[in-house]
């Protein structure tokens, strides 16, 4: 039996569910009071980000005062100022980098889950052990042996380098998340197909998948995540042609004069496409990270 | 499967990036510039599609970077020959020793073969610092040294008068009488932000004209003699006492930003700080500056020698086309057409001797051209302090090993500057790491 | 016993991840190993030659590396701490109910979001600068103004942007966590008498404890290797003071080109890492895959 104690309980309480929820409260006077500490501490935490949209709606002279200034009159030249240097390429480049590079984390490691939770290999633990520990390889020990490699090869600059990167920093977390999630598939349908005689691949298609598609989901977000905002691997071996969104926000930073204000608008252009994803997939990124465990 | 199908849209892609980039058109060839993300760079950028225009056959594209980035990414190109690049901007401390290794293209001879081109007109001091063996490896953009730029308004109001040649003791004490204290306006702004290209490139010139060096004729390092001691004393003391806040971050960018509003009496940093304060848009002090040489102790000039220009790789297959915008961006129309288009205080200066005899442009410099070109004549890399070194170079040392010991010698002092080591401390360790490089030349 | 064609039919589709991750991250950390014993500096052609463990002798004599070291246990282990704390006292407030629930925490989740070079520059310019910074002018009341924090207090600053990006992660997992805990074992106690913290002490923090787990572990693997944050806000500085040892490696190898050095000290901290993990992937395996049952 892959399910655990807890995630068996019957609740069945999603993030935003909240008519579930309110089990805890003893009075409503005490929950306006959390209510309020919690607006708080949200605006406050949410405050920085604001400031940068705000900013990046500044002129430079409204962005540089010593007493902030909250009312101005708004202007889209910044706007205008950072896709005039050429932002486009650089987002393309990025959307290619992540979405590609995160199916193919999924062809890649859907059969390895499986092949990790349900009909589970000798070895198992050693396999997911040596998975997770390559993600605690620091990546700057290996930077002058991939760059070298790489220029070898000739790929240098070429966007399909950072593509099988972004696979292999981001697969190992994704075979366990997803692992996770093949271990909610009651083991008893699985017995039933192999004693119809399906063939593996039905059974999988037809079975399997539909119970973890939404698990799926949470790990390409989470992927997702990981590979747009990625800059280290970026910033070394690419150049004219492959650069990403991170990439050009640093190379925006021009070496004679720090503008704010059109500094932040590059950022919020850079952050706007994941900040987007993650807002409109908030609760599947609750199940992502918790792993399976809240459904 | 997954993986065959993987290694063949590798190899597929491995065999389409050999033939050019993506969606490059027949017969065009395409020269990719590594570039410093300089404001003048960027006006460079902005007129390159004329260009493109003028010569259909060669498209071009930019990498454009911070200062710190471009250093990194262009030296690890080069020096693994990379290839990602057609023309790169580098230095004059990197040129001749990237020469010496045979890296980068001997363009003497396409200067020759390219008429009108000049090269005699490059200010003498740039262009020896770009050459190696007789021959130039990389040609100017721009060059600068550096001079101290000063609030004409407020010595006017304090009754101070600038000397015409000030010395490092006037400047501290200026410095102080025009301190308002913390949270308000400051005296002077100086780097202080770790990188030897940040707080070292001031700082160095202090050191030598107070007669400090970083090593002896037989590479013994000096960085603990009285007179660097001294040197660096006096600096961290200046900035520390009547300097910028945040001055341990700050580099040139940020002084920029401080001088520019307003927000400090004076600020030793490069000549092309110019252009920016000057500039309405971005300063609000523009036209109530004054400009002096810069401050001595015991040489008779002070200055650093600096510029950026541009070089082609040794790999480049494309040197022809490289060359043909190099010396598009580096000739004497250049400068008038952008001066013409983007504006005469900014044209990239310190390259041409010829820039400083352009009337429009002697009408909007004349506070400073003068100065920088003296600024530049007068900047002497082969003896730069009062002692013979063994070593090339003003500002920096000119080996392989300095952008490495530079760094590290600055972190040392910008800890220093923040106040969480003294000058001393920071001084010793500095002192073994220069020792560590000095005894490989010893050998 | 799984016979031999049931074990490669096993196997299969778990071959061509397992050959990819090998490939891509194993083979470039044995050439690693290799440029370790190597002295090779990029800038002086002709400088290829074996040393031996020069290198290695080299990286124990720093004093720079130990300091460096140091400052990545703190940044490491202190940020994630503080976020696992503030993620969980942000998780009891969202389990409550209250108006805007949904909204509160799409505003909680935003840092996470956010491109860490973005908001590295964001906490370098608009909050943290001395003149012009928020934080200063939020603090300005209480006379706190010109505070230089990124030089005065380098590695607190990144750690405080750390702690903002890392946060909100945290929080959503133990909110997570929280929103599985059986609602009848809680009532259960509350009928008994129970106070609200000892119903917590006892019930839910236990219940919690591999949600913590989790998060440390994870939050640790992706923080240890923080790079973004440190290279956009300090450049490591003052001094090394806010260095941690992934910048240092990068500055020892594009910096200072010096392929050898940097590969050595690579060396040693993928050992020390590895020694760190494999206690740390104990603590994940024993709350996760023991209670799996595998």
């Amino acid at each position: 039996m892959a399910v655990t104690t807890d995630t068996a309980s019957d609740e069945r309480t999603t993030a935003t569910d909240e008519a579930q929820v309110p089990r805890k409260q003893r009075t409503s006077g005490a929950n306006v009071w959390f209510g309020v500490i919690a607006w708080i501490v949200g605006i406050a935490f949410f405050f920085p980000v604001f400031w940068m949209v705000l900013t990046s709606f500044k002129t430079e002279a409204d962005a540089y005062t010593t007493t902030p200034k909250i009312i101005f009159e708004p202007t889209l030249e910044q706007y205008e100022g950072v896709f005039a240097a050429g932002i486009g390429p650089y987002l393309a480049n990025s959307v290619a980098a992540t979405v590609i590079s995160t199916i193919l984390v999924l062809l890649l490691g859907v059969p390895a889950a499986f092949a990790l939770s349900l009909r589970p290999v000798q070895k198992t633990t050693d396999v997911l052990f040596f998975f997770i520990s390559t993600k605690m390889l620091p990546v700057v020990a290996a930077i002058v042996p991939i760059y070298v490699v790489v220029n070898q090869i000739g790929m240098l600059d070429n966007i399909w380098t950072l593509i099988i990167l972004y696979t292999g920093m981001n697969l190992p977390i994704a075979v366990w998340m997803m692992r996770s999630f093949f271990l909610e598939v009651p083991g008893e349908l699985l017995e039933q197909a192999s004693i119809d005689g399906a063939p593996l691949w039905r059974t999988l298609r037809e079975i399997v998948l539909p119970i973890i598609s939404p698990g799926i989901f949470a790990t390409a977000l989470i992927c997702v995540i990981f590979a747009w905002n990625e800059f280290f691997f970026a910033v070394n071996l690419t150049a004219a042609n492959a650069g990403t969104v991170p990439v050009f926000l640093v190379g925006f930073i021009t070496s004679e004069g720090l503008y704010w204000a059109q500094l932040s608008a590059a950022a919020t252009l850079a952050a706007l496409p994941v900040v987007l994803a993650g807002w409109v997939a908030q609760n599947k990124l609750v199940q992502g990270l918790s792993f399976g465990a809240v459904k | 499967m997954v993986l065959a199908a993987l290694l063949a849209s590798l190899a597929l892609v491995a065999g389409c990036s050999g033939a050019g980039a993506l969606g490059a058109e027949e017969g065009v060839e395409t020269v990719t510039v590594a570039i410093v993300s300089n404001p003048q760079m960027e006006d460079a950028i902005s007129l390159s599609p004329q260009f493109e225009a003028e010569n259909p056959g060669i498209r071009l594209r930019f990498v454009s970077l911070s200062e710190n980035e471009a250093r990194a990414k262009i030296t690890a190109s080069v020096a693994t020959g990379g290839g990602e690049f057609d023309i790169v901007m580098i230095s004059n401390y990197e040129t001749p020793q990237w020469a010496q290794n045979g890296w980068l293209t001997n363009l003497q001879p396409y200067i020759d073969a390219t008429p009108g081109y000049d090269a005699a007109d490059f200010i003498p001091t740039v262009r020896d610092s770009l050459s190696y063996q007789g021959s130039m490896y990389s040609v100017p953009f721009y060059g600068e040294s550096s001079f101290l730029m000063y609030r004409k308004d407020l010595f006017q109001q304090a009754g101070i008068q600038m000397p015409a040649q000030p010395t490092w003791p006037q400047v501290a004490e200026f410095a102080a009488r025009l301190d308002q204290g913390e949270g308000q306006r400051r005296g002077i702004c100086l780097r202080g932000k770790p990188g030897w290209g940040e707080v070292m490139a001031p700082l160095d010139t202090v050191i030598n004209t107070f007669g400090g060096r970083w090593f002896d004729p037989e590479w013994r390092a000096q960085l603990t003699s009285p007179e660097v001691r001294q040197a660096v004393q006096f600096y961290v003391d200046l900035v520390r006492q009547h300097g910028q806040p945040g001055a341990s971050q700050s580099g040139f960018s940020e002084c920029a930003t401080q001088f520019g509003q307003g927000q400090v009496a004076m600020w030793y940093d490069a000549t092309s700080a110019a252009g920016t304060v000057e500039d309405p848009a971005e300063s609000t002090v523009a036209g109530q500056i004054g400009y002096a040489p810069a401050p001595v102790v015991a040489t008779p000039a002070s200055g650093w020698l600096y510029s950026w220009s541009l070089a082609i790789p040794e790999t480049s297959p494309r040197k022809d086309a490289a060359w043909k915008f190099m010396s598009w961006m580096t000739n004497k129309q250049y400068i008038e057409r952008a001066g013409q288009e983007v504006g005469w205080t900014s044209v990239p200066p310190g390259s041409r001797q010829s820039t400083y005899t352009i009337p429009q442009y002697q009408q909007v410099s004349g506070a400073y051209g003068p100065l920088i070109l003296q600024g530049l004549q007068r900047a002497n890399p082969q003896q730069p302090t009062v002692q013979p070194v063994p070593y090339q170079g003003v500002q920096f040392v000119r080996i392989p090993e300095f952008q490495d010991l530079g760094t590290r010698v600055s972190q040392q002092v910008s800890a220093a500057i923040a106040g969480q080591i003294t000058v001393d401390e920071a001084l010793e360790q500095s002192q073994n790491y220069a020792e560590t490089v000095g005894e490989s030349y010893q050998r | 016993m799984i016979d031999r064609a049931e074990g490669w039919r096993r196997r299969a589709p778990l071959l061509p991840a397992l050959v990819f991750t090998i490939i891509v991250t194993q083979i470039p950390f044995l050439l690693t190993l290799f440029y370790s014993v190597q002295s090779w500096n990029l800038v002086r052609p002709g400088s290829q030659s074996f040393v031996w463990f020069a290198n290695y002798v080299d990286v124990f004599t720093d004093s720079q590396f130990r300091q460096v070291a140091i400052n990545t246990i703190v940044m490491t282990l202190g940020s994630v701490l503080i976020a696992v704390v503030l993620g969980l006292l942000l998780a009891l407030l969202l389990n409550r109910q209250f108006v805007g629930r949904g909204v509160v925490r799409t505003l909680l989740i935003t840092p996470f979001l956010i491109t860490p070079v973005a908001a590295a520059l964001l906490w370098r310019t608009v909050l943290l600068d001395p003149t012009l910074g928020l934080v200063n002018f939020v603090l300005s009341p209480f006379g706190a103004s010109g505070t230089e924090w990124i030089s005065q207090f380098p590695l607190a600053s990144v750690m405080a942007a750390l702690v903002w990006q890392w946060t909100p992660f945290m929080m959503l997992l133990l909110l997570a966590g929280l929103q599985s805990q059986p609602s009848d074992q809680l009532e259960a106690a509350r009928v008994d008498g129970a106070s609200a913290w000892s119903v917590f002490r006892e019930l839910t923090l236990p219940h919690l404890r591999r949600f913590i787990e989790l998060g440390v572990v994870l939050g640790t693997i992706y923080l240890v290797n923080t790079f973004d944050t440190v290279y956009m806000m300090t450049q490591g500085g003052p001094g090394v003071a806010s260095a941690n040892l992934p910048f240092y490696i990068y500055q020892r190898a594009f910096l200072g080109f010096d392929i050898g050095q940097s590969a050595a000290m690579g060396v040693v901290v993928v050992i020390i890492t590895l020694i760190a993990a494999s206690f740390a992937l104990r603590l994940l395996f024993r709350s996760f895959s023991v209670e799996e049952g595998i």
